[in-house]
């Protein structure tokens, strides 16, 4: 974040510096070039005699660091990152299945068949972007609209399916809202709805990973540009800080939370404004550019995992797609704004035709990936459909490791109502 | 006071959209009871109950140009549309967005209240109150006591949408009064349609102490009255006896109240008894003469709501109703609840306290 180029912010500046050059003695205040340094427990700075508020205006926008353009050409060669072919392939396929998983599933719960959904339209490039710079063992904590994450990893259609059905193949046992997914093999912390809660969470398991013995992983933790306004947000970013956790907080700023704009959700210059202020490395990326996110988070892997430096990225991108199925943006934007983004800014679009330039991909063979997609989330929606709900007794299960006497008595309350009024209840659609 | 309320026996459309083979499962628990006691006389308008809210809030932003409505996508009129309209009719500086913060709406209230103004927040969802909670519980509930008078924050209301709703799971679904209901200086209402809505929550705006008022969201479209248009109010902790009869008291509030109802005619009809049916309304501070007239009447006493059992707001009924009506229960009280778990998702069928449950736990009551 660099200060402002006028007159009085040079002046500023150079405080800066003798500051920087200063000794460690605790001298109320020191003197360097001539200046005075007051030296406060709570802050190093030198003394002016001038009154001089700063604000939102005081500071350069963070730049957006971005490899690629609209058309899919990278900038500057320098910055390509080195990723091999096939995964470049495979980032992108994952990237369709996505999309296609998006559409299918949306349109299902249109007809009834699941009770919720939620879209991914436009921040793909995030997920996976993302997903390829950490290592497999790395911990992530996500908010819910990233599950491209889930299927880099190698979370299957199936997976994603059976939870977002609820059937008795749902690893979370039908428990919570579709797209509240969880992998424990694959270290996929299980999505909770309450915002934010995960940020802290995200910062304490770091903690844990720096405290283990030859610590290689990081935590990686996603929120978006409405989340990061809770209490909770403030608390990951100030723990991060202080306690020097491995871990990299990256917002995906898709410019609204529900209805509410970024302009009415905060003031100053967006979330990354507040990495710098709380003493995180931090940079902000543009989110619909998969290699820069690729970039972006590698090296901010490598300060996490290198030397336990908290890092925040704000990926910059646009939600494309309403909320959720409970929401009709046309309420609240401008259908062209959401074709702007659709068309000229689709990540999709931009890595396609990245790897179309590299020759790695082409025409006919989009055609029949997306295909393939296609045909993978419907055959696998059939089946969903086609599994029970798990047994009514998982309802009272996992409250406590052990179940207390109790919920033990309720249940056989239940199995004893169930008995009588069985032909009340659609037991036929769980498992028994 | 028995024909306060007709049976209507239509499911909702909304909760029964679902295919074929899940029908059961979103179809809704329960048959709406409309009012059909007017609380005033005069004109009455047809409106569900996002409406007549809308119109408690309309009412009071034209009358009191203190008064203030914010909160998490308020401004577009709220995820439920409770605020339609209002931004357009009052301008941005009375019906705004906050930023996504509960504590921060909570907080804010309190202040707008200290400062003068009143101030109508709305928690997004009952279930995202808990950032909240230290706000609510430390800060409003206890500024009155702790100040000696001089700053209350009274007229604080907090609005949030709670209770099952078919498919909500455990963060759509939490009905959490009993967590307020332990806090003394607040008041904690629950209305069961319409023309309940606009009235209390008219009188919880009004009121000189804070108020939490828990909309059950599973009524906001699908629950309809003839809601008088002017501005009436109904009196806060004072219950409401629905249904006369001598062979139990049932006791619920929100959408429970509904399945009670139910309930009650089932009695009628395959048991041949009649029953009280009391709506509470007001958790806290909540009306135990009305209760406790019943029960020492009927001997008998089923309370039900759907938080779970484990010190849900019936354990605070049942601890009054036996010390105030010992010598005339010829039952132990019996609860009709949520389990002792979290809200899930496709299980809510077997989660609820439906009218099976109630029918039976009172079947057995009056046998015992
Ligand atoms: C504590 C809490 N408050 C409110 C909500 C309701 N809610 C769900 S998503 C959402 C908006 C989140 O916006 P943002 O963090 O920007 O993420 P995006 O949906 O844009 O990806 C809200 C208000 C919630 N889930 N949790």
């Amino acid at each position: 974040m660099a200060l402002k180029t006028g007159a009085s912010f040079v002046r500023i500046n150079a405080l800066r510096h003798a500051v920087r050059l200063m000794s460690t003695n605790t001298r109320p205040e020191a003197v360097q070039n001539g200046v005075k340094i007051a030296e406060f427990p709570g802050v190093k700075a030198p003394y002016v005699t001038e009154i001089k508020f700063l604000n939102e205006n005081s500071y350069d926008p963070i730049p957006i660091y971005r490899v690629l353009d609209n058309n899919g050409e990278v900038i500057d060669n320098k910055e390509e990152p080195n990723i091999d072919k096939d995964n470049l392939v495979h980032m992108y396929k994952t990237m369709v299945q996505l999309n296609q998983m998006d559409k299918i599933l949306y349109e299902s719960q249109r007809q009834g068949r699941i009770s919720f959904y939620m879209t991914n339209y436009g921040e793909e490039g995030i997920h996976i972007g993302t997903a390829a710079a950490l290592s497999p063992k790395d911990l992530v904590f996500t908010q819910y609209r990233e599950v491209g994450m889930f299927l880099y990893r190698g979370v299957t259609v199936t997976e994603l399916i059976n939870q977002c059905y609820g059937n008795h193949e749902d690893p979370g046992k039908g428990r919570q809202m579709p797209v509240h997914y969880g992998n424990e093999r694959l270290n996929l912390v299980t999505i909770s709805s309450p915002l934010a809660t995960q940020m802290p969470q995200a910062v304490g398991a770091a903690y844990a990973l720096k405290r283990t013995p030859d610590n290689d992983r990081c935590v990686v933790c996603f929120f978006g540009d409405g989340a990061a306004s809770e209490g909770d947000a403030h608390a990951a970013f100030n723990f991060a800080a202080t306690l020097e956790c491995p871990v990299i907080l990256f917002c995906r700023n898709n410019g609204y939370a529900i209805s509410t704009p970024t302009n009415e959700q905060y003031r100053g210059d967006g979330i990354g404004a507040r990495g710098p202020a709380l003493g995180l490395h931090t940079l902000r990326v543009d989110g619909t550019d998969t290699l820069a996110v690729y970039s972006a988070v590698r090296r901010a892997r490598h300060l996490a995992v290198g030397s336990n430096k908290p890092v925040l990225i704000e990926a910059m991108c646009y939600r494309v797609g309403h909320h959720s199925t409970s929401d009709d943006s046309s309420a609240y934007r401008p259908v062209e704004e959401i074709q702007k983004w659709t068309k000229e800014e689709s990540p999709l679009q931009k890595f396609k035709l990245y790897l179309e330039q590299k020759g790695l991909w082409d025409a006919d063979a989009d055609k029949s990936w997306q295909k393939e997609a296609r045909d993978t989330v419907l055959r696998t929606m059939q089946e969903a459909e086609k599994k029970k709900r798990p047994n009514w007794r998982e309802m009272l299960e996992d409250v406590y490791h052990d179940m207390p006497p109790r919920i033990h008595k309720q249940m056989q309350e239940m199995e004893q109502h169930l008995k009588k009024y069985s032909e009340h209840y659609p037991l036929d659609q769980y498992e028994s | 006071m028995a024909s306060l309320v007709t049976k209507k026996s239509v499911l909702f459309a909304k909760f029964v959209k679902n295919a074929s083979n899940n029908s059961k499962r979103l179809s809704s628990h329960f048959i709406y009871f409309p009012d059909n006691e007017k609380p005033v006389q005069g004109e009455t308008t047809k409106m569900n109950m996002m409406q007549a809210i809308n119109n408690a809030m309309d009412i009071t932003l034209k009358n009191d140009p203190t008064a203030v409505l914010f909160g998490e996508d308020v401004g577009f009129g709220g995820v439920f549309r409770c605020a339609l309209g209002l931004q357009e009719k009052y301008g941005k500086d009375r019906v705004f967005n906050t930023p996504l913060c509960e504590q921060g709406i909570a907080g804010f209230g309190i202040g707008l209240a200290t400062a003068g103004a009143t101030a109508i927040a709305e928690i997004q969802f009952a279930d995202y109150i808990f950032p909240a909670f230290d706000q609510l519980v430390n800060e409003a509930a206890k500024a009155r006591y702790r100040s000696g008078g001089m700053f209350p924050c009274g007229a604080l209301t907090v609005r949030a949408p709670s209770g099952a709703v078919g498919h909500g799971g455990l963060y759509h679904s939490q009905s959490p009064e009993a967590f307020f209901a332990h806090a003394p200086g607040l008041r904690v209402v629950v209305p069961r349609g319409p023309i309940a809505a606009k009235g209390l929550l008219l009188s919880c705006i009004r009121e000189r102490d804070p108020c939490i008022f828990l909309e059950p969201k599973i009524l906001y479209r699908s629950a309809t009255e003839e809601v008088p248009v002017e501005d009436y109010t109904l009196p806060l902790g004072k219950a409401q006896v629905l249904r006369e009869g001598d062979a139990a008291t049932l006791i619920g509030w929100g959408t429970q109240v509904h399945v009670l109802l139910e309930v009650a005619q089932m009695a009628e009809e395959k048991l041949g008894i009649k029953c009280d049916v009391i709506d509470l309304q007001s958790i806290l501070p909540w009306d135990e003469e009305t209760v406790c007239n019943s029960v020492k009447k009927t001997g008998r006493c089923l309370i039900s709501h759907e938080a779970p059992l484990t010190s849900g707001f019936g354990a605070e009924l049942a601890a009054t109703i036996q010390d105030e009506c010992f010598l005339h229960l010829e039952a132990p009280i019996s609860r009709v609840t949520g389990w002792d778990a979290p809200f899930p998702h496709v299980f809510e069928p077997f989660y609820l306290p439906d009218k099976w449950r109630c029918f039976h736990a009172l079947s057995q009551l009056i046998n015992y």
